[in-house]
């Protein structure tokens, strides 16, 4: 299978998807590893929270329609949930809504990154007298 | 590789952040956009690589698809859309946002395999918690935004729209929404999914149909943030660094995005969500105001002998002018001005236009310099030494019953001193009263001349008298 070189963090779901486990143990495990990203995204969202707060803090008045637009395009980057679910080779309703998303998604991506940068070209500073 | 590729989601995280700190300056403005261009592609790259990891039987099909359609439609809008429709487009992308958070909970509720959160019908509690969270927020963004969208584009009334029973009625549909995540960690069914999607979206539509139009900045700038907490929701969800850091940076733009537009109306945040501002105020004062009173107007010719012989002018330009489209105009009567050896300024207030920072992009893209354009603290004691305001779409903000009314509903706002100017130019299409019903004691100064008229036609007539028409 390609995606066995990157096994890595993956290989604990694979095992306990064996049906070697019992069910308990599954959960217990898959549970455990849950609580555990929980700690970890709550510290990354609570810092995340604060490089945000100083860094829009900076942004100069001016520049707070293209602030808007850049953001939407960045939170597009939910995108990246959205390719889990449009992946599988089956077609269900799952993998319909993941193409919806992809499709949203990168409008978005798209839409947002180039309005920014027609917004960001026209800022012109005054031209040096001759 | 695994490590490999979670460093890959670090290193568009910082492009993220490189990308929004680029924003303090207009010179780094389009660097920092190209970090955020390729923060994005190397996030798509990366999980494209994570994905036959996760995924056994892998098909590119709907992604290339996806992305290819996606990509054109988005592509195509960006180039064609015009400035002053800027609000509009950013309210509809925030809607996409919203919707492609509830496609993807609903997704990963369907089939919580894919995303290593359990299996169908058995989904971790926690897991459940955060993307009931990401499907509802999601929710409330995308009818929330399509409201706005509607309002700024002119489908929908502008106005609030108010009717009895309005609180209670949200406050017990944002309870159903935590009662309904609370059921569908004890029950999984996907009916409990679905009843809280529709709930959401309800709520979404309920929660901005009351707001008015002029109150539109703080709403988008809310609706960014929403948008940013649903990418949050989901990033949990998914147990994915990336979306998380990415929410909370969008998150926190938009909440300080909402403050600073609050701010700049003295309002608090819960007065403008709850909304109704304007609507009882404008019925008051249409019974109960002055009429008769002298009125100085102008025409075009004396508004350009005035400019002309000042020796400096301010510029005050408001939402009207994006209505009129007059930014080109207006550029080009200030270039004449500036011809003449006067010098010109353009004074912003916080809240001008619909969107944050509204005003300066449309200015920029009638090619005025930035360094000629200035925010309310930088330019606002300057007036007491300009001969000429010249007020163009603009009205609230520059009036002084903010100051001196405690009765007024504007009633410490930060205002534009322009009164303190020599002269106040002031075009208006009619005497009405501006977006939050009051009046505008200033059209009654002795210093106050009045330019009745479309606010292009009338730069333009300036033009010609100054001289420009040849």
């Amino acid at each position: 299978m390609p995606g066995d070189i990157f096994y890595g963090n993956y290989m604990p779901e694979k095992i306990l998807n064996q049906p070697v486990l019992t069910e308990a143990a599954t959960q217990a495990a898959q549970h455990a590893a849950t609580s555990d990203f929980f700690i970890t995204g709550l510290t990354v969202f609570v810092l995340a929270c604060f490089v945000g707060y100083y860094v829009v803090w900076r942004v100069t008045p001016a520049l707070h329609s293209p602030l808007m637009a850049v953001t939407n395009a960045v939170s597009s980057v939910i995108i990246v949930g959205a390719l889990i679910a449009a992946g599988p080779a089956l077609i269900n309703t799952s993998t319909i809504l993941g193409f919806l998303a992809v499709v949203l998604a990168s409008i978005n991506i798209f839409g947002g990154f180039i309005v920014t940068r027609r917004m960001l070209q026209m800022y012109k500073k005054k031209e040096k007298k001759a | 590789m695994t490590a490999l590729l979670s460093f890959a989601y670090l290193v568009s995280g910082i492009c993220f952040i490189m990308a929004l700190r680029g924003l303090s300056s207009p010179e780094t403005a389009k660097s920092g956009n190209m970090y955020g261009m390729f923060g994005m592609a190397l996030a798509i790259v990366t999980t494209l690589f994570l994905l036959p990891n996760i995924i056994p039987q892998i098909s590119y099909n709907l992604i290339i698809a996806g992305v290819v359609i996606g990509g054109a439609i988005g592509t195509f809008i960006a180039y064609r859309i015009q400035m002053t429709a800027l609000p509009q487009l950013v309210a509809a992308f925030h809607s996409l946002v919203g919707l492609a958070a509830v496609f993807v909970a609903i997704a990963a509720y369907l089939s919580p395999e894919a995303y290593g959160i359990g299996v169908a019908g058995n989904i971790h509690g926690g897991s459940l918690v955060e993307m009931g969270l990401g499907l509802a927020i999601g929710a409330i963004t995308f009818t929330g935004s399509i409201i706005a969208f509607g309002k700024l584009q002119g489908l929908i009334s502008g106005k609030p729209v108010t009717f009895p029973m309005q609180h209670p009625l949200n406050a017990l549909l944002g309870i159903s929404i935590v009662g309904l995540i609370v059921m569908l960690v004890v029950q999984q069914d996907v009916s409990i999914v679905m009843a809280l999607t529709v709930v959401s979206l309800l709520l979404g539509i309920l929660l901005i149909i009351p707001i008015g139009g002029a109150d539109m900045p703080v709403v988008i700038s809310m609706l960014n943030s929403y948008s940013g907490w649903a990418a949050c929701g989901i990033g949990f969800t998914l147990q994915n660094p990336l979306l998380i850091i990415t929410g909370a940076l969008v998150g926190a733009s938009g909440a300080i995005l909402s403050y600073i537009m609050c701010k700049g109306m003295n309002r608090s945040i819960f007065n403008v969500i709850l909304g109704g501002f304007g609507a009882e105020a404008g019925g008051a004062s249409a019974g109960g105001s002055a009429v008769d009173r002298p009125v100085k107007s102008g025409s075009a010719e004396d508004a350009a002998f005035i400019l002309k012989n000042a020796s400096s002018v301010i510029i005050v330009p408001g939402y009207g002018m994006a209505v009129a489209q007059a930014q080109h105009a207006l550029r080009e009567m200030c270039d004449l001005l500036k011809k003449e050896g006067v010098s010109v300024r353009y004074a912003i207030h916080p809240v001008a236009g619909r969107m944050p920072g509204h005003m300066n992009v449309l200015l920029a893209e009638a090619n005025v310099p930035y360094d000629e354009v200035f925010e309310l603290d930088e330019i606002n004691r300057d007036f007491g030494m300009s001969d000429v305001a010249f007020v163009i779409g603009a009205n609230d903000v520059t009036n002084p019953a903010a100051k001196t009314d405690p009765k007024s509903p504007i009633f410490g706002m930060p205002i534009l001193d322009v009164e303190k100017a020599k002269t106040v130019l002031f075009i208006k299409r009619s005497m009405a009263s501006g977006y939050a019903g009051v009046e505008n004691e200033l059209f009654y100064r002795a210093n106050t001349m009045m330019l009745f008229g479309d606010a292009k036609k009338m730069c333009e007539l300036i033009v010609k008298s100054i001289g420009g028409g040849h």
